[in-house]
């Protein structure tokens, strides 16, 4: 990595360098150090890839007790990939209306000096380590939201979601609302970003037409920042799928596919079941572990990856 | 279809008045307190506990307001009342969870905080006593790898990325992909980092250096961004200063360039630090658990504060209350160090902030 490379081009003194033109040995070396770190990145990502595959493939052939008593590999990652979309989707549906509001907030509604405070507030919220969620959400919040899991039990039975029965609070809603509250600084810091870019006049004009501040907003800053949004939405999205503390200690898990979000049975999600399951795997069982990592890695890739290109995309047309 | 606007009589346009009824500017105030006042008087009649006494007095405050602008300014006035205070109820319920959570960790974390409990570890204890003493080593060593690897990598990628690709295609490869990186899961740089090292040192492998691996995934694309926001932001007055007195460019990168970023990047430096100190999931899988004090990165399990917590939660053994209050205890120290490393990121950022003409 730090081999020093001998210069081609450049003369040995200084002299005719051009400016900021390579010239000596010294340059060259750090051109390789900061050229070989920028190539490393690469590596990395690419390494994760490889190294996740390399001990995830025996995973393929395992069955039985090595795959945790499945019949094969998909057989044991489907219910968990299906509990990783339905905690993560349900906490954007949460997530996201407020992300926008709270961003509003900070970018139009809020007094101008008042506005940093309020951001730093949220910032906050993103500082909070995730395992700190958890214990948040097991020792307080699941507790004290059960009554209200009951009331949707009595009251909206009737919809597959809320069938219940609401006996404990470790459920998969409870899983959410913290997953959603993770997820919320993370959309709202994009957004708040977008929606301050928004050029001042267009927002003057429409002000300036008699429009309220709302229909200023929905006129100006919605259209303005509608591919900030999709792009924040999904990097929350990638966030909220990732997420793996808040939700291996909230969540008392059976592995299940169910809808029902207040019962005791719940659909366990992936990264979750690797952090309870890994301490105790040997042999196979780990590469079983690994590969449904792998799983996970693609899908937040794919998911961050169409992210960033929304935003790219977005940028260069507007 | 006929022709409405001409069949429209004109004495109605002329009725219209060029000035509409505002509501006075305290009306918000008046409708809250009127909100506030009734949800008061039914709770207290019906003894409702004070939760569904604020959510009725929310509700209210939603319809009295735009009702009463209905009334008076209209339909878009209305409307637009209604998403004001809409917006700003979104805000005070995001700030719910914070405030519950700061709380709860300070209400149940406190008692547990004493001398013992900051200088012994678990070894041998079982039920009361015992302390983090050992955590708190294992998360110092772990974190400081994990920033002397990602520091060096960052800088330079992100000196490579301003100073040297210029936009190249390599270039906006590795933005592309810092970008998405940001965006792995932390338990997937943890399988990265066990099956890393699977591979070279055999099955079953536990070290706090891999953690401190799994930890350089996460913060070396933070690092990377915070390093690359603030190069942009030298001016190139000050580089071209330099090449003019002759200077070579690595020179005028080190002596030029980053100094005049250095605060930023001690900023950006810093949240990093903040972030990963705080992540269970990789360290969890290749750190692992122990009661311990253990000194030696590169051989046995390492304790941190995060994986403490979770263990202390998810094994609670025959002493759950014991468990419970030393995982809020560890909770409020690892808050603590994470919210100070936040602090002391703003104020450098604050103080030392790079003086350009921006």
């Amino acid at each position: 990595m730090t081999d020093t490379k001998v210069p081609t081009v450049a003369p040995a003194d200084d002299v005719g360098g051009g400016f900021g033109r390579v010239s000596g040995r010294g340059d060259s070396v750090f051109r390789g150090l900061a050229t070989s770190s920028g190539y490393l990145i690469m590596a990395a990502l690419a390494g994760v890839a490889v190294f996740l595959l390399v001990e995830g493939w025996p995973a393929l052939t395992a069955s039985g007790v090595q795959a945790y008593g499945k019949d094969n590999i998909v057989v044991y990652v489907w219910p968990l990939l299906f509990g990783t979309l339905l905690a993560a989707v349900l906490a954007l549906v949460l997530a996201v209306p407020l992300a926008l509001g709270v961003a509003l907030v900070i970018s139009h509604y809020a007094p101008r000096p008042a506005a940093r405070t309020l951001g730093y507030l949220i910032d906050l919220l993103a500082a909070i380590p995730s395992v700190i969620y958890g214990l948040w959400g097991i020792g307080f919040l699941a507790p004290k939201i059960l009554p209200s899991y009951q009331w949707l039990q009595d009251s909206l039975g009737f919809l597959p979601f809320f069938r219940g029965p609401a006996l404990s609070g470790r459920t998969i809603l409870t899983a959410t609302i913290v997953l959603a509250i993770m997820a919320l600084p993370i959309i709202t810091a994009i957004c708040r970003e977008v929606f301050s870019q928004t050029p001042r006049m267009n927002e003057e004009a429409a002000l300036a037409l008699g429009a309220t501040r709302w229909e200023m907003i929905k006129m100006t800053v919605f259209p303005y920042s509608r591919s900030g949004i999709v792009s924040a939405i999904m990097l929350g999205l990638g966030r909220a799928l990732g997420e793996t503390m808040a939700v291996a200690m909230v969540l008392s898990a059976t592995g299940i596919i169910t809808v029902n979000l207040i019962s005791t049975q719940n659909p366990s999600t992936i990264a979750a079941n690797i952090a309870l399951n890994f301490g105790n795997a040997s042999g196979t069982k780990i590469n079983v572990l690994i590969f449904s990592g792998l799983v996970l890695f693609v899908v937040t890739f794919a998911v961050n990856f169409l992210g960033r290109w929304v935003a790219t995309r977005g940028k260069v047309e507007g | 279809m006929t022709t409405p606007i001409i069949t429209r009589p004109p004495t109605e346009r002329a009725a219209l008045p060029l000035t509409t009824p505002q509501l006075p500017a305290l009306a918000p105030l008046l409708a809250a307190l009127m909100a506030g006042g009734l949800a008061l008087l039914a709770g207290l009649l019906l003894a409702w506990p004070w939760v569904a006494m604020v959510v009725l007095g929310w509700w209210l405050y939603l319809v009295v307001l735009p009702t009463w602008s209905l009334l008076l300014e209209g339909r878009r006035k209305a409307v637009d009342r209604l998403m004001t205070g809409l917006v700003w109820s979104t805000f005070a319920l995001a700030m719910l969870p914070l405030v519950s959570l700061i709380w709860q960790v300070l209400v149940r974390g406190l008692p547990a905080l004493n001398g013992q409990f900051l200088t012994y570890s678990m070894r041998n204890v079982i039920g009361e006593g015992g302390g983090i003493y050992h955590a708190i080593i294992g998360t110092t060593l772990i974190t400081g790898l994990a920033t002397l690897i990602s520091v060096p990598v960052g800088i330079l990628c992100a000196i490579y990325l301003v100073e040297y690709s210029a936009g190249g295609r390599i270039a906006r490869a590795v933005t592309f992909l810092v970008d998405v990186m940001t965006g792995i899961p932390s338990i997937v740089a943890g399988l990265f980092a066990y099956a890393l090292f699977v591979l070279i040192l055999g099955p079953g492998v536990r070290m706090g250096f891999g953690g401190a691996v799994a930890l350089s995934v996460l913060m070396i694309p933070i690092v990377v961004r915070a390093t690359e926001e603030m190069l942009k932001l030298v001016p190139d007055e000050l580089r071209e200063a330099s090449y003019a007195l002759g200077v070579p460019k690595w020179r005028t990168i080190v002596k030029v360039v980053l100094p005049t970023a250095l605060s930023g990047i001690v900023t950006g430096v810093t949240l990093a630090i903040a972030r990963v100190a705080g992540e269970t999931a990789p360290l969890l899988i290749i750190a692992g658990a122990t009661t311990s004090v253990n000194w030696n990165p590169f051989a046995e399990r390492m304790a941190t504060l995060p994986v403490f917590i979770f263990s202390s939660i998810t094994e609670q053994g025959r002493y759950p209350e014991a468990q419970t209050e030393r995982a809020w205890g560890a909770a409020l120290v690892l808050i603590i160090i994470v919210m100070s490393l936040n602090l002391i990121a703003r104020v450098v950022g604050r103080v030392f902030a790079p003086k350009t003409g921006r």
